[in-house]
């Protein structure tokens, strides 16, 4: 018994340590909030663990003890009750020092998070949808105002402040390696606020149940240098490429005629569609369908004919193509860089 | 009222102060069990409290330990579906991208789990152990309101059948067990989903506060003469303090599915955003039942641990105050902590700030209660029998899930790890550590008192070694995968998260988890049969249901027992002291004084009586409609008040005529 005790706590371990690397692990901070709540987790963890020990030390006392030979069970030793009593007061004691104690760090860690975006740079909307993120960059000029989806570019560095709403259910914005998650629901604001130390891609995903594709409602906030993320921004403002060959010429001109134009934006054409993701850029995007699909021209082909099947209850629907059209919407929405 | 008319062997001077109240009825008097030989007595008590012969006499019953192993084998039973629940759901996540199961039946099996678990397993199997084990421990005759006991147990039956024909149907909830709007409401969760969740709610709740009920009223007013309020077993403080929190809290969740209901049905905007309602309402009010749902769960449970340690022991419970004060102070606080389930929902961060503090000052009565067991378990070496090993497996998870729970008390820390696969196995380690656990103990612990017979020591061993392992490789790398980043509720995840390895391996722990209670099934099926006579008191414990027979006469007890300790049966070694005076011709109980339990007057008992199946049968019906329309409570009024009238139509008792 224990030998397998051993054996699994080392694979736990290793496992463990494998684990922490990941790009969506709350142990593998990329950003102040982030750090400051990995420490925390770390210092209670530590805490528990070693009150853990001790119960358990108590636990096994009486199991090293010789058996007593006492008929009686009512017939008490007064003295050894006594001293009992005593260490348990103490232990309650202990008890209720150590949880103050956790109390104020965990206040004072609260504030410590409140600090980070008191001069945040850049305001961000993020609306929550059956199962999408709209992102919406704020700015003073309206004409620099910028809507895209699922993917969120930050300059690296700098503290952002995401304000978080919902058009249907319940959502919550999770990106365990930069902040604590927060939920976004209908009829409110929430105020988040995060800094990515330095720039990567950092993974998040819904938190909180949402519906049948709760499990593929994926977002990526991306850091970037300073000069970058300004050119990211101002690519994005520009309206949609010109299909570049007849056959994505042939596409547009099929997204313009089907179904899909009642849903999707792309940016200088007709279509104004603002209930599914704004595709004015979509090929410039690392995923598909929040974070479902890599983006390539096999998953958006597949994609689009079978939602579906990709990912069962969306509200994506299916649209009839021939394997032409198919072809060609993909040309199309493959340019749209 | 008749008359109080109690000797007693023994000389008990204040009782017989306890001068008779009330006039003296101008009864027709029948046999009393004063002075009466033993044959007889029992010849007379058996005729009057039997459960008539044949299927209607079996539906008509109203002892509460026929109801409660009814309740016990049902709630069993309901285990094993929601276990399997889990187990396919495990199933489904042993690897990244499997398509065994796709996210429409994914959502109903885990809402179908948790609303299995919690309102027809967990709450039902404690509330149950309590209608066996309440009457008994405080020496009377049958519960109090014995027909609504029964009529708990009907609605019980139909509200679990409900929701699991729906899911037989494909039409069983999908939103979670606890179904937060809008996801639940009329725009966001179409067809008949939502409303199958609202009303299975308001089944299972009834059923509950009847029981709660009747808990309450017979540790208040039917205790053994000299039971007074220090002398009560503390499992029988547990289910009290229990039932008073599901007097307080259940109307909360009532309210939410009603509220929710009128919305999905009638067309009203109480959680709707849009019309001037609030989405977060629900959250508050659905919460504020939750988390003393935990405690409805738990404080049971803490009971059975306070019941078997002295038995193995071999001494009173040390600190047996300081345990019912702290009862009393969770029972309390428990309803001030419900805001924990709502920090991420951007609550004002003083508001929020308040509620850390307060979830992490109930760790204090409930550290006050393990201290206080393992004091009494440091007089020696215990008696190690399966009963005991799973409280000391108790001991081993729940404190880890105690610990836990100081984790996510703490609002930052919570941020990361709410919602997620930390949350999963925080409050597995603190419901099956805290509550399965114990009762697994209990089981192997009352299980010959309830059927006569031993369950097998061997098996038993056996059963809770494969338990402990399999609960601990199931739940505890749940810890992990949530501080990697994996959220709950999610049918799939991608490879490239690395959460693959690790989730078989939980998948592999659950596995040998749900193998272990086929053992359990397999030792009790075979104890039933042909396990080892038990005897009255095979462990020579000290608590009053220990003095009866295994298993118990229809009557429980041939004559009152007088209370003279906490433990009554190691202070009277010889034979318990009895109080007489009781008619044995007709169902007669003593009512004794809350605080003295002094005895004060004779009460009739319920007969036997079809009519709580008939008033079940009725309201069930109506809830079962009103998910159609709510013309349902128009019309399902008329028969409720016909059942109502049969049950309660006058018996021509003079106390009646009065």
């Amino acid at each position: 018994m224990k030998r397998l005790a051993s054996i699994a706590f080392a694979t736990a371990i290793a496992l463990f340590l494998q684990g922490c690397a990941g790009w969506q692990s709350a142990l593998d901070p990329k950003g102040p909030a982030a750090s400051e709540l990995a420490w925390l987790i770390w210092f209670f963890t530590g805490l528990c663990a070693v009150v853990w020990v001790l119960v358990m030390i108590a636990l096994a006392i009486p199991l090293m003890m010789r058996s007593r030979v006492r008929a009686e069970p009512l017939v008490l030793d007064a003295g050894a009750d006594s001293r009992k009593l005593r260490v348990v007061i103490t232990a309650v004691g202990l008890t209720a020092v150590i949880l103050v104690g956790l109390t104020l760090l965990s206040f004072f860690a609260n504030r410590t998070l409140a600090a980070i975006g008191s001069d945040a740079v850049l305001t961000i909307r993020v609306t929550g949808h059956q199962w999408w993120w709209e992102v919406r960059y704020e700015d003073a000029t309206p004409s620099r105002i910028l809507t895209t989806a699922n993917e969120i570019h930050i300059p690296a560095g700098e503290p952002v402040r995401l304000l978080l709403t919902s058009t249907d259910v319940i959502h919550s914005f999770w990106v365990p390696s930069l902040s604590g998650k927060l939920d976004l629901i209908p009829g409110r604001m929430n105020v988040l606020d995060i800094k990515a130390d330095k720039p990567g891609v950092y993974r998040g995903q819904c938190a909180e149940f949402c519906g049948a594709q709760h499990a593929n409602m994926g977002t990526f906030i991306i850091a970037e240098p300073r000069a970058k993320f300004d050119a990211w921004w101002n690519d994005q403002l520009q309206p949609a490429a010109e299909p570049m060959s007849d056959e994505a010429k042939a596409g547009e001109d099929l997204f313009l005629k089907r179904p899909c134009v009642m849903c999707h934006k792309i940016g200088g054409t007709p279509a104004g569609g603002t209930v599914a993701p704004d595709l004015t850029h979509v090929a410039s995007r690392q995923t598909l369908a929040a974070g479902t699909l890599r983006m390539s021209r096999g998953n958006l082909a597949a994609w689009i004919a079978d939602p579906q099947g990709v990912k069962p209850g969306s509200h994506m629907p299916v649209v009839q193509l021939n394997g032409d059209e198919l072809n060609a919407i993909v040309a199309y929405l493959e340019g749209l860089k | 009222m008749s008359s109080a008319d109690l000797t007693s062997e023994r000389d008990l001077p204040r009782e017989r102060e306890a001068t008779p109240r009330g006039d003296i009825a101008p009864e027709r008097d029948g046999p009393r069990d004063t002075g009466m030989d033993d044959a007889s007595l029992r010849r007379w008590l058996a005729r009057t409290w039997r459960t008539p012969p044949g299927i209607i006499g079996a539906l008509s019953s109203v002892d509460h330990k026929v109801i409660a192993r009814r309740y016990l084998i049902t709630a069993f039973l309901f285990l094993c579906l929601g276990g399997l629940n889990a187990v396919a759901m495990r199933i489904q996540l042993s690897g990244p991208q499997r398509g065994l199961i796709g996210p429409d039946l994914y959502n109903q099996l885990f809402t179908m789990h948790g609303v299995t678990m919690m309102f027809l397993f967990a709450v039902p199997i404690v509330q149950a152990t309590g209608i066996y084990l309440v009457p008994l421990m405080v020496g009377t005759r049958n519960i109090a309101f014995p027909r609504l006991n029964a009529f708990s147990y009907w609605i019980y039956v139909s509200g679990g059948l409900f929701a699991w024909i729906s899911f037989a149907l494909s039409m069983a909830p999908d939103v979670g067990w606890f179904a937060y709007v809008p996801l639940s409401g009329p725009e966001f969760g179409p067809g008949k989903r939502a409303d199958v969740w609202a009303q299975m709610i308001t089944y299972t709740e009834v059923s509950s506060l009847a029981v709660a009920v009747a808990t309450i009223v017979t540790v208040f007013k039917q205790r053994s003469p000299g039971m007074s309020l220090d002398k009560i077993p503390l499992y029988v403080w547990a289910l009290l303090v229990t039932s008073f929190v599901v007097v307080f809290a259940m109307p909360a969740v009532m309210v939410t599915s009603t509220f929710l209901i009128l919305d999905r049905l009638v067309g009203t905007h109480i959680f709707n955003p849009a019309e001037g309602g609030d989405a977060l309402l629900f959250q508050h009010l659905f919460w504020f039942f939750g988390h003393p749902e935990v405690y409805i769960i738990f404080l049971p449970a803490t009971g059975m641990v306070s019941a078997i340690i002295p038995a193995f022991a071999r001494r009173p419970m040390f600190g047996h105050l300081g345990l019912v004060l702290s009862l009393i102070a969770v029972g309390f606080l428990s309803f001030g902590l419900w805001v924990h389930h709502m920090f991420a929902t951007g609550l004002p961060k003083l508001g929020a700030s308040f509620f850390t503090a307060s979830s992490m000052m109930i760790a204090i009565p409930n550290g006050v209660q393990i201290f206080c067991w393992l004091a009494t378990l440091w007089d020696g070496r215990p008696v190690i029998r399966t009963p005991l090993l799973f409280v000391f497996g108790f001991f081993f998870i729940f404190v880890i899930g105690g610990l836990t729970g100081v984790m996510l008390a703490s609002v930052p820390l919570d941020l990361q790890v709410h919602d997620t696969y930390f949350v999963v196995a925080h409050f597995h380690y603190v419901l099956i550590g805290g509550s399965v656990f114990p009762l697994l103990g209990a089981a192997y612990f009352w299980f010959p008192k309830i059927t006569g017979r031993m369950m097998s020591e061997r098996l038993g061993r056996w059963h809770f070694w494969l338990a402990m392992i399999g609960f601990n490789a199931a739940f505890f790398p749940m810890h992990i995968v949530g501080l990697w980043g994996m959220p709950r509720r999610v049918y799939t995840y991608p490879a490239e998260l690395g959460w693959g390895n690790i989730n078989l391996f939980i998948t592999g722990g659950a596995v040998l988890f749900f193998l272990s209670f086929v053992l359990f099934a397999f030792n009790l099926v075979h104890g039933a049969l042909k396990g080892a006579p038990a005897g009255d008191n095979p462990w020579d414990a000290g608590t009053l249901e220990w003095a009866t027979s295994s298993p118990p006469q229809s009557y429980n007890f041939a004559r009152i027992p007088v209370v003279t300790n906490v433990e009554p049966l190691w202070a009277e070694r010889a034979a318990l002291p009895v109080a007489t005076g009781l008619r044995v011709d007709v169902r007669e109980l003593l009512v004794s004084t809350v605080a003295e339990a002094h005895p004060d007057i004779r009460e009739k008992s319920a007969t036997p009586s079809i009519w709580p199946l008939l008033a079940a049968i009725a309201v069930g019906g109506t809830f079962l409609y009103s998910i159609f329309t709510p013309w349902a409570i128009v019309w399902g009024a008329a028969p409720i008040a016909i059942t109502l009238i049969g049950w309660f139509w006058p018996k021509g008792d003079p106390e009646d005529e009065e």
